[in-house]
């Protein structure tokens, strides 16, 4: 009997255990997120909207683009920090416009709005950690080179 | 508590919020729904779903035919649209025939291959635009195109770096071609809108691009040798029409963005959003607009030096830069001018401009505006300086509810032109529709 109490316990315990872990790795998460969204009103909203929809012909969408929900997260960065002047190609448009660069962005700052970008609107694409802006930094600054 | 935790509190409480309001939004918008099936078919069969002054009637001469910039008519009726892309044939320049007289395109065909925005029908002789060069085809008495395949170079090596490239084009009475080549740059920046990248001296776009020039349109192959530069310090003019009564051309600026994306210290969200004015011009050969020096600031009725060249968003700019004739409110952009000279329409239309304007998307995280049609009343060959809005409702909002994101506007009037009974047509580019707006007492 008490041996089962014990069992119950354990399970207890591990149950409110995992539900802590979760909140706090989803709180960390969402404060990521407050922190990209803050970055995306004060950078990114007027050209790409605050819908993530872009405008025709000029500025590309980010809501339901495959580049923002694809893999290519050196790509991702490097456009966020470099900026991007060249005709865009996506999902069958195109888009004329010139993006500003951002070279003042720091690596965390980057995760955050591209976490933000990737999980906001329709997007429902993996985070961006610090640790992959860096790799990418590093390999874009390999590439210039 | 900090800060940060409050925000995460909130963050939360938003979500339940959120899921609250998205059932709500759902019951409503299902309602909403149940009336609008009811209602909407009779709106759309009656005005296109336009708002327009009393005795005008619209309705869809065409839909879906594709990215619809400008548009010409011929005097038979027949009715030629210019396509930023290749449509779902793939064809760029769209011919589309009323034959039994209902208002509504039946026999519609088409033929090209290069993008671009302007068309314009002289006799016979249909000129149409890619981003770099001007074309000829000739139409036969039936305005059924001769040569699809083989058209005449009018003009080519244009200027087409992407931003601002439409060449538009209208004539004058002598046959003369003036063509828009748009300056791709925002203001000038060393860096094109890269903050704190200051203006160049001089802006050395300025020598091929950002004005018009004038061509002959009966010589072929002309580059910018043959031309000549006929006004300059024009950012993108989409718009332009030749006003036969007073003989001049009149032409539609889209002014620079981003005021305070790279100024936030002078200019806020608010005065971004009101700033600079869309300008319409008369044009004498030889004027300066003062594009990228200056831009219009609408309510002050005064050119202020722009930031890249040391302005402080008061300082005045010189006064050697021509005035806009009308100033419209910011980032509006304006498409298509075309002068009326009808007799369907009511007196005050006549010699009058109407305007297209796209809808804005720099007023971001304000609500956008434009999307609309406006008509400008002349008198004596002279704007009088008023406007007002002519038809409205193309972004699929109706009474005051705004479109905040640019995308999601339903139509963006484009082209415009006068049919041969006193109609107006207007274009779409999203997806390619064309209203027909009639006047009947």
């Amino acid at each position: 009997m008490g041996n089962k109490i014990g069992i119950n316990s354990i399970y207890k315990i591990g149950i409110c255990f995992s539900i802590v872990m979760t909140m706090s790795v989803t709180m960390l998460n969402a404060q990521n997120l407050i922190k990209g969204k803050k970055i995306f009103e004060t950078r990114c909203l007027v050209c790409h909207q605050a819908d993530g929809g872009g405008v025709p012909n000029m500025n590309p969408p980010l809501d339901g683009s495959t580049g923002v929900n694809g893999k290519d997260i050196v790509r991702m960065v490097k456009i966020v920090t470099n900026g991007l002047d060249e005709r865009v190609a996506l999902d069958g448009m195109y888009y004329n416009n010139a993006m500003t660069a951002n070279p003042d962005l720091k690596a965390d700052a980057i995760a955050d709005v591209l976490s933000y970008i990737r999980n906001s609107w329709s997007n429902k694409a993996g985070l961006v950690t610090v640790a992959q802006v860096n790799a990418a930094l590093l390999k874009n600054k390999s590439k210039k080179k | 508590m900090t800060n940060s935790k409050k925000n995460l509190l909130n963050y939360v409480f938003n979500i339940f919020q959120i899921k609250q309001q998205t059932y709500m939004k759902k019951g409503i918008l299902f309602l909403f729904l149940m009336v609008g099936v009811l209602s909407i078919n009779v709106i759309a069969q009656e005005n296109a779903g336009l708002e327009l002054p009393a005795g005008f009637k619209a309705n869809l001469f065409a839909e879906n035919i594709g990215s619809t910039r400008h548009i010409t008519i011929s005097a038979s009726g027949v009715l030629f649209a210019k396509l930023n892309y290749p449509n779902k044939d793939g064809n760029t320049i769209v011919r589309l025939e009323d034959v039994n007289k209902d208002g509504i395109a039946e026999k519609i065909s088409g033929w090209g291959k290069f993008g671009g925005t302007g068309i314009y029908l002289k006799g016979t002789s249909l000129y149409a635009s890619s981003n770099e060069a001007i074309f000829k085809y000739d139409l036969n008495s039936k305005d059924e195109v001769i040569n699809p395949l083989a058209p005449v170079t009018i003009v080519s090596g244009l200027i087409d770096r992407r931003q601002h490239n439409s060449k538009s084009i209208t004539f004058d009475k002598a046959n003369n071609i003036y063509v828009n080549i748009g300056a791709y740059s925002n203001a000038c920046q060393v860096e094109d809108r890269k903050a704190g990248s200051q203006g160049r001296v001089p802006c050395d776009i300025l020598d091929s691009a950002g004005g018009i020039w004038k061509f002959d349109g009966s010589k072929q192959n002309q580059t910018y040798k043959d031309g000549k530069r006929y006004a300059t310090g024009l950012r993108n003019v989409v718009g332009l029409d030749w006003n036969t009564q007073a003989n001049q051309l009149f032409v539609a600026q889209h002014g620079r963005d981003q005021l305070n994306s790279f100024y936030p210290n002078l200019y806020n969200d608010a005065q971004n959003a009101e700033l600079p004015a869309e300008t319409f011009y008369a044009i004498n050969e030889g004027d300066n607009a003062g594009w990228p020096y200056v831009y219009y600031d609408p309510s002050a009725h005064k050119k202020i030096v722009s930031p890249e060249y040391g302005g402080d968003g008061k300082k005045e700019g010189s006064s050697n830069y021509i005035d806009p004739t009308v100033a419209f409110p910011a980032h509006m952009a304006p498409m298509a001018v075309l002068f009326y000279t009808g007799n369907q329409f009511p007196e005050k239309y006549k010699n009058g401009a109407f305007i297209t304007f796209h809808g804005s998307w720099n007023r971001a995280p304000l609500p956008q505006e434009g999307f609309f049609v406006a008509f400008v009343p002349f008198k004596n060959g002279k704007a009088t300086g008023e406007w007002e809005i002519f038809a409205n409702g193309f972004a699929g909002v109706i009474d005051g509810v705004k479109v905040t994101n640019t995308s999601k506007a339903k139509a963006r009037p484009c082209g415009l032109a006068q049919g041969p009974d006193g109609s107006i047509y207007v274009s779409d580019d999203t997806k390619g529709a064309i209203f027909k707006i009639s006047y009947s007492k």
